[in-house]
């Protein structure tokens, strides 16, 4: 294998969790909710998986766990937002406070542990391509699960009638209500489902990624995956292209510190963030103002009886 | 079963005072479980969260230094959320304050520079926290990015500068290679108050934050227009407030006083610069702001109970070898509830076994 295939493999590993845990986002969001809280719930996926993994010695039941780790805090978010109409841009801080202090008393004991490199899958065939091959289709479960995710949820948003429901509600939910539309019941399931996906980004930072679990871990990806959503103008398929264009920029920067070119490490730590501010900007002088966002996004909604 | 939220004809004033106060006592509920479940004694916990700290001068003292940065950064974040604006990246603007104001300790230290140099350093370390403030703003009102995102990622940044200067540029020489300044001379020190304390003069200027703040928002009209704009955005454009000037005014405030925090933490508390200048104030002061319900002297008295926790954390880390997270943790468990209890003002909250809806 060459550096270059190298490199590129290596983001392709960057951006699975940044795509996983802003598909997720995405889903919530159209329902016209705002999660902050990603990075809390991506923190508790990363520090249960690998707790359970280690345990049980065990990959699945480590993936298994991090999803769960994942909704469980969804829970507690929806908890506050749609039970008690929190305001869900505190309500989100909230919880990735709590998701980064809990996540350290979780992972602890776990400090030094390592697990083995997760098995490739290889797909017949399609692996015997040069380049693509190698790059798309010899990776982790994780990566096709990510890549049918993308698909899964572009088609369940564009082309199915629950996910109309979804949108419709996330638009404006007061006339969703007068429809009869169940708002919060879907609402709650679309929390849920970004919780289950951050918990799976943050299982795959610990299972595949590093391979080992330290505080702090997530070091902001939650955040950036929060970003990719706006970037992508809340569609699937831009998330996807986002995702790898973050994963792209973090890897080269991780190279670039290698090979010191003088340059402080501490400035190419800091691209992924300014790419961040960078992206929104961007996206901001092209449309004006932030395009595609739901109706309802932010609004906490009490049915009337 | 399940509950529903009914809208009150007017919000409940007594209940304005008391949701807090049940915020607070569920958030230990909860926290005591989460004790529980590691297999320790709450009764010994909060023993040794509260009832310790509160029975011993030298905590006391303590309890003061830690509530200081809470309460300046708090009393800024209330401006930024009673206009509805988000401003989470005050941990940020803490920093640069630091290292703008510490930059000024750098380059008079050794010389005869006389007493000028702390006066100068709190300006630099407000203007340093107000322009960093102003870039989210800026972006927001030039631009339209949203202030949450590019307010929190600026944090990540401002961490990233003050390791590379207190590892490279700023290092102290003769420091064995410690990633350190060297120590602020006097000049450059910010007195206690009164011999042998440990109180420096940050805790003045949060009484003092607090007191204008309550003078702001009661007496004038740009304490108004700040209401205004945060619960009436509409009215407020139709009063000809302009919107922009407001966010870029809450954010220079928020964002100056949090650097006032940092510096004076600096200056005041550490003596120098260092990789770690705070546990977190900065996002904990978000969590202040809210339990003092926005308002300047609920923020106080919530500064003092929030820093509670975190002396209370240090010494259960050490006493009952109780992580420190788990201060965090509850942190977070505290903004849940406080904001979820909110409902208890403008909501009557039924239970309703299921199926016995209308």
């Amino acid at each position: 294998m060459t550096t270059f295939e190298a490199i590129l493999l290596t983001i392709v590993t960057a951006s699975t969790p940044l795509l996983i845990a802003a598909l997720g986002e995405l889903v919530t969001e159209r329902s016209g909710v705002l999660n902050l809280g990603v990075e809390g719930m991506m923190a508790m996926g990363a520090a249960c998986s690998f707790a359970a993994a280690v345990t049980f010695d065990s990959t699945i039941l480590g993936v298994g766990a991090g999803m769960l780790a994942g909704m469980a805090m969804a829970v507690i978010f929806a908890l506050a937002v749609l039970g008690f109409a929190a305001n869900q841009v505190g309500s989100g801080l909230a919880l990735t406070i709590l998701g980064l202090g809990l996540s350290g008393l979780i992972g602890a004991p776990f400090v030094g542990a390592r697990r083995n490199p997760v098995e490739p899958l290889s797909v017949p065939v399609l692996s015997d391509i040069p380049i693509v091959g190698r790059l798309f289709f010899e990776q982790d479960l994780f990566v096709y699960v990510s890549f049918l995710l993308t698909v899964g949820v572009a088609l369940y948003l564009g082309r199915s009638r629950a996910g109309l429901t979804l949108r419709s509600i996330g638009e404006n939910h007061v006339s969703a209500h007068g429809l009869g539309l169940p708002v919060l019941r879907v609402r709650l399931l679309a929390i849920l489902f970004g919780g289950a996906c951050a918990g799976l980004a943050g299982a795959y930072l610990s299972l595949v990624y590093t391979r080992f679990w330290s505080p702090g871990m997530t070091a902001g990806r939650g955040w950036i995956a929060l970003a990719l959503v706006v970037f992508a103008a809340w569609r699937p398929g831009w998330v996807l292209v986002g995702a790898y264009i973050f994963g792209a920029a973090t890897v080269l920067q991780l190279h670039a510190q290698a090979a010191q070119f003088g340059v402080p490490s501490q400035l190419l730590s800091a691209v992924p963030y300014l790419a961040t501010i960078l992206a929104l900007l961007l996206l901001s002088l092209r449309h004006g103002r932030a395009i595609g966002a739901p109706g309802s996004l932010g609004a906490p909604f009490v049915p009337d009886r | 079963m399940r509950f529903e939220l009914t809208p009150r004809a007017s919000v409940a004033p007594a209940m304005r005072a008391l949701a807090p106060v049940l915020a607070f006592i569920t958030a230990f509920l909860i926290a005591g479980l989460v004790i529980w479940l590691l297999g320790r004694s709450p009764v010994a916990a909060f023993q040794v969260y509260v009832i310790q700290p509160l029975s011993d001068p030298w905590s006391i003292q303590e309890l003061l230094v830690k509530a200081t940065p809470l309460a300046l950064i708090a009393i800024g974040l209330s401006y930024c959320f009673r206009a509805n604006l988000w401003n989470i990246g005050a941990e940020g603007q803490y920093v640069i304050g630091a290292v703008l104001g510490g930059w000024l300790a750098l380059r008079t230290h050794g010389t005869e520079a006389g007493a000028w140099v702390l006066p100068a350093m709190l300006v630099l370390g407000i203007l340093g926290g107000a322009l960093y403030g102003l870039i989210p703003a800026f972006l927001k009102t030039r631009f339209g990015v949203n202030e949450i995102l590019t307010s929190l990622m600026l944090v990540y940044v401002a961490q990233l500068i003050l390791d590379y200067l207190v590892r490279g540029p700023w290092r102290d020489p003769k420091g064995f290679n410690f990633p350190q300044s060297v120590t602020f001379d006097p000049a450059a020190t910010l007195p206690t108050l009164g011999e042998a304390s440990r109180v420096h003069y940050g805790t003045v200027f949060a009484v003092l934050a607090v007191l204008v703040t309550a003078l702001v928002l009661g007496r004038t009209l740009f304490g108004y227009r700040l209401r205004l704009t945060g619960d009436a955005p509409r009215a407020a454009r139709f009063a000809g407030f302009s919107a922009k000037n407001t966010t870029l005014a809450v954010f220079a405030i928020s964002g100056g006083l949090a650097g006032l925090a940092g510096i004076s933490e600096v200056s005041g508390q550490i003596g120098q610069l260092q990789p770690s200048i705070s546990p977190g104030y900065g996002f904990t002061a978000i969590t202040v702001a809210f339990l003092g319900r926005l308002n300047p002297l609920g923020i106080l008295v919530a500064a003092l109970v929030v820093a509670l926790t975190f002396i209370g954390g240090e010494s259960a880390q050490i006493l009952l070898k109780l992580p420190l997270d788990l201060t965090q943790a509850f942190q977070g468990i505290l903004l849940l509830c406080v904001l979820s209890a909110d409902a208890l003002v403008s909501y009557r909250i039924r239970i309703v076994s299921r199926g016995g809806r209308k």
